[in-house]
């Protein structure tokens, strides 16, 4: 993305034209990058292995994420509004069948129909205001809340996107959660730019399930870890007022615990650490 | 577009209709392509199918010949139905056409195997 944000310079159908589309055939980078985010979100999905499921795909394009549906053994069903991305599907042979649609319209499935819902590089898009009388929120929920409906319960739905700040990523998890889905937000590689990658995980329903790890991360993924938690009782005098008294139990403690950190070695902290001898000893 | 892509739509998303299902089919060009006869996902699929809706299609496209009119009770061991299915939901391909939604009338044109589902301003 050489030259900034691809929403900001023309609406969706009519930015990936021909020339764009082709990039999707031509550009083996742009093909890796695609074929990657797509195995990332088809893993986050978390679909029962050896069964084929049906997956619906939004914003499909030219079915480069279809594709590693298909290696699979999945069965999916693509949307997209682009003509020109979906004909280059149509060429490339894909699978999966392709619908031309918006977003923003809401998804035209029957209820309770798909096991599993990916989206990649997509979503961002529907906070565009494109024409007069679109309404982003107004449009976020009308996608999500159709999107609820058509997925089985307990189903997943995963969107790679890149969300241009917070602001904009709030309001899209706030409409997904005022449609229903629960879930939140994977990131893999936080600490890194480049590799920095975000999922939003929703689930439709069904039982209460545990938001999956983002990779290159120790634990869950705290959106909260960069703000400073807030606790109503003061802070224990004795800390505030430094070391502990030299040569007492928690002295000997704390010394260890630092040459512990300095990577050396250290006797294991025992009931009998900083007890004082027998005096016939 | 093959009938079990057309099973799952509906015209729902037009303001004001509340089922809009199932959407006629009116065939200019129909092909039938050979895919891979995968008995597993078919009987995943099958119980979450209309089966009067794929019934319909199929007479929609002249191709309903051989298709039994309601699901085999134990269809999972049944492969001659399951074949059946097979071929009616995954091998018949709607290339030019409309759907045509049963509750306002408005058609949904396909061309080139892909169903245009964009809606206008006065119907979003």
């Amino acid at each position: 993305m050489a030259s900034g944000r691809p929403e900001k310079q023309a609406p969706p159908e009519i930015f990936y034209n021909e020339d764009e589309a082709r990039k999707y055939t031509s550009n083996s980078r742009m093909i890796e990058v695609q074929s990657q985010l797509s195995e990332r979100a088809i893993e986050l999905l978390t679909l029962p292995e050896d069964t084929p499921s049906f997956i619906l795909d939004v914003g499909c394009g030219s079915g480069l994420s279809g594709e590693c549906l298909t290696d699979q053994g999945h069965y999916w069903i693509g949307i997209d509004i682009s003509p020109h991305m979906l004909g280059v599907a149509q060429e490339r042979d894909v699978e999966g069948d392709l619908i031309q649609g918006d977003m923003g319209d809401g998804m035209p499935f029957r209820p309770g129909t798909f096991d599993g819902v990916i989206s990649i590089s997509a979503l961002q898009w529907l906070c565009n205001a494109d024409k007069t009388y679109h309404h982003p929120p107004r449009r976020l929920y009308k996608f999500f809340s159709t999107l609820y409906a058509c997925m089985k319960r307990g189903a997943r739905a995963v969107f790679q996107l890149y969300p241009e700040n917070s602001s904009q990523l709030e309001l899209i998890t706030q409409q997904s959660m005022k449609a229903g889905f629960t879930g939140g937000l994977v990131v893999d590689y936080p600490n890194s730019t480049k590799a920095k990658k975000m999922f939003l995980c929703l689930f439709a329903g069904g039982t209460t399930q545990a938001l999956p790890k983002g990779l290159g991360t120790e634990g869950a993924i705290d959106m909260r870890k960069n703000e400073i938690t807030y606790s109503d009782k003061r802070e224990r005098i004795k800390n505030a007022r430094g070391k502990s008294l030299k040569k007492s139990r928690d002295w000997i403690l704390e010394k260890k615990e630092r040459r512990r950190r300095q990577g050396k070695e250290v006797r294991p902290n025992t009931k009998y650490t900083g007890r004082k001898r027998k005096a016939v000893f | 577009m093959k009938l079990i892509t057309h099973n799952m739509l509906t015209s729902n998303i037009i303001k004001g209709v509340t089922k809009g299902y199932p959407l006629g089919i009116i065939p200019r060009k129909v092909e039938v392509k050979d895919v891979d006869y995968n008995p597993e996902f078919l009987a995943r699929m099958i119980p979450n199918m209309d089966w009067s809706a794929v019934c319909k299609a199929a007479k929609d496209v002249g191709h309903d010949e051989g298709l039994p009119k309601e699901i085999a009770p134990n269809f999972t061991e049944n492969d001659e139905f399951l074949k059946a299915a097979h071929h009616v939901l995954l091998e018949i391909d709607v290339v030019e056409g409309d759907l045509v939604c049963p509750e306002t009338g408005r058609k949904f044109p396909v061309s080139n195997g892909v169903p245009n589902m964009l809606l206008k301003e006065e119907e979003a």
